[in-house]
């Protein structure tokens, strides 16, 4: 017997007889409303990130001033000509995002257009990332139903940190350092 | 690393005597299990329903394990359909010769490794390097133990039992480019780390993970961690090969949005970890293979009362509130899994025939803290007390027992045998003599009273 069958076999041995159980779903979902942006702003900072609130209008001065002189990637789809292309010479990349979430200040790439390639999004030290207010959903459920499964997702909640030494949170390990993130209301 | 954890001596009474006479690892424990037992009741108490989630997870997991085939089969499609290829292994050999065959047809001698739980249990690493294959954990923790030629003690933090200091003099020792004034601030210790591994994240063909979670609906997988390291391992290498638990599954898309909240607030008592990476199948150009690991998980299903040792989610909370972790540490428990969750699963997975294994069971006061702590509800005090009494006992204790179940079977029994005890009051010894000597090292003998009280009732009633 192969090892697939003979597994199968066993997990149905293992439970036969065994009572179904029904999945009871009283947690909050599908939640509306609220002052998202400033959740989601409070939070993001609570990580230790750079956050700023701007009207759309004024978020192309806002990235010019973010970027200074920093060679920065810029993904297909972002908007913008130029940019830097190698990923380890690279001093930053600059991306939208797919959802953010207020609850825990996480923001969700799902390297569609303008979020560039899961690489370009970890291996330079700085990240700064467009948040459109319509795309801030309340909580975990909300981002979970919006998000396509079929593409790679990478969900970020503040820069790159370890809880391994003595259980307390430091930033900067491997991902970018700086995570920098621009609310466009 | 090189040590390993299988056939390890002793008891974990024995082992926990050394534990608690080190009053730096019972200094190093209480100040992390406090640090994040805080941190995660301040997190837990910012969600009102909590309650309503925790319920929730229990279900869905229960669930799957009903229907943990048809699951299974569905994932395979699945992941097949998205361009992975899947592996079915029995048991710890099997699982790593499937995947030592797959790094040897790559070509390469050294591959990374995302921290994992599952490839620790099969000891991987021991069986890459038989075959001229490094594997190099790139967790700072693991990388930790790995470089002390240590045993990780906790399930997320392998390197829980070392303080700032002595991970510095570590570095110092076994890093080969690190600076001699390095300090031992935290941030400079993990800036060591990041230069340590970063060259290896670019040059390695070869990744090696465990997962989280997978979808069987979808043939996502999903990774938590913090520090990038997991993200770098998934992306960059040519090559992924993850090794997984067939319990490590969830039918629906939906239910990555109950274990989502469960997992990081119960693990680093986070909202949320700083990255968290879903694949599905062969991504951006990359080759991916999926090994489902059963290595006695199959067993542990087949026990009523055992099988929800398989809703375990790997969050380690239960370790951070447990008082006899807290003072022993996890090296006592001699299994990648310590604490409460390592004591009912550790039993269940490698049996009871070690003097170690058998003694695990035991290793609890059974105050219940895991059980309150734990996001998926598992009873682990029951599942002890049931282990308990599936573990062998000794001849003596066996017989003491037998005894006493026919004394205490029968009103009359019992009233002449405490008639005869109250007469011979005086000459009990204080200490049992013997192989009964077991029983009182632990405990003191009760005090036989001069009249029992059935006898001082019937007095007192005629009167």
């Amino acid at each position: 017997m192969s090892a697939r069958e003979e597994i199968l076999a066993r997990v149905r041995k293992a439970v036969a007889g065994a009572g179904d159980v029904e999945i009871p779903r009283h947690y909050r979902a599908d939640r509306q409303g609220g002052d998202l942006v400033e959740l989601f702003a409070e939070r993001v900072d609570d990580y230790r990130a750079i956050v700023h609130v701007v009207p759309a209008a004024e978020v192309p001065g806002k990235i010019d001033e973010c970027l200074g002189e920093r060679r920065m990637i810029v993904p297909d789809g972002f908007g913008r000509e130029g940019g830097w292309h190698d990923v380890n010479t690279a001093d930053g990349v600059v991306t939208n995002c797919a959802v953010a979430i207020a609850e825990t200040g996480t923001i969700v790439l799902d390297h569609g257009p303008g979020q560039g390639t899961r690489a370009q999004t970890l291996v330079p030290d700085y990240h700064l990332c467009v948040v459109r207010a319509d795309q801030i959903v309340p909580g975990v459920p909300e981002a979970v139903a919006r998000l396509d499964p079929a593409r790679p997702l990478t969900w970020i909640s503040g820069p790159s940190a370890t809880s391994d030494i003595e259980l307390n949170r430091v930033e900067g390990v491997h991902g970018p350092r700086t995570l920098e993130v621009i609310i466009s209301t | 690393m090189s040590a390993t954890f299988l056939g390890m001596p002793g008891s974990f009474p024995e082992n926990s005597r050394e534990a608690v006479q080190n009053s730096q690892l019972r200094f190093n424990l209480r100040k992390a299990t406090h640090t994040i037992r805080d941190k995660r009741a301040s997190v837990v108490g910012e969600l009102p329903d909590w309650q309503e989630l925790r319920a929730a997870g229990k279900a869905i997991k229960d669930h799957t394990l009903r229907n943990l085939d048809r699951y299974l089969i569905q994932l395979e499609a699945a992941v097949t359909e998205a361009g992975g290829t899947v592996h079915w292994a029995r048991d710890a050999a099997e699982a790593n010769r499937i995947v030592t065959d797959l790094v040897k047809a790559t070509g390469e001698t050294e591959v990374v490794k995302v921290k994992s739980m599952a490839t620790q249990e099969i000891e991987l690493n021991q069986a890459l390097a038989e075959h001229g294959i490094t594997a190099y954990e790139t967790d700072l923790a693991e990388l930790i133990v790995q470089l002390g030629d240590d045993f990780p003690s906790h399930i997320l933090v392998p390197a829980i039992h070392r303080n700032r200091s002595e991970i510095r003099e570590i570095f110092l020792d076994k890093m080969p480019h690190v600076s001699a004034d390095l300090t031992d601030d935290p941030p400079a210790l993990t800036e060591a780390a990041r230069l340590h591994l970063r060259e290896r994240f670019l040059r390695s063909k070869v990744a090696i993970s465990g997962a989280n979670f997978m979808v069987a609906e979808t043939g996502t997988l999903v990774v938590l961690e913090s520090e990038g390291n997991g993200r770098m391992c998934l992306t960059l290498p040519e090559t992924l090969i993850s090794v997984v638990g067939i319990e490590k599954l969830l039918p629906s898309w939906r239910d990555l949005e109950v274990f989502l909240q469960l997992l990081p607030r119960s693990s680093t008592g986070e909202r949320m970890n700083p990255y968290t990476s879903m694949w599905t199948g062969a991504v951006e150009g990359q080759e991916f293979h999926l090994v489902l690991l059963d290595n006695g998980r199959t067993d542990v299903l087949a026990d009523e009362v055992g099988r929800q040792a398989l809703r375990c989610i790997r969050c380690s909370a239960c370790l951070n509130v447990c008082p006899v972790y807290e003072r022993a540490g996890g090296h006592a428990y001699g299994s990648v899994y310590p604490g409460p969750i390592g004591a009912i699963l550790t039993p269940q997975l490698r049996g009871m025939s070690s003097e170690l294994d058998a003694s695990l069971p035991f290793a609890s006061s059974l105050c219940g803290a895991c059980y309150e702590a734990c996001p998926v509800a598992i009873d682990i005090p029951e599942v002890l007390v049931d282990l308990r009494a599936k573990a062998p006992h000794a001849a003596a204790e066996k017989a003491g027992m037998k005894v006493a179940g026919w004394i205490l079977n029968d009103h009359e029994r019992l009233a002449r045998a405490q008639r005869a005890a109250t007469r011979v009051r005086k000459l009990v010894p204080k200490r049992l003599p013997g192989p009964l000597s077991a029983w009182t090292d632990t405990r003191d003998l009760p005090e036989i009273p001069e009249e029992s009280f059935r006898d001082w009732w019937e007095r007192n009633e005629r009167a």
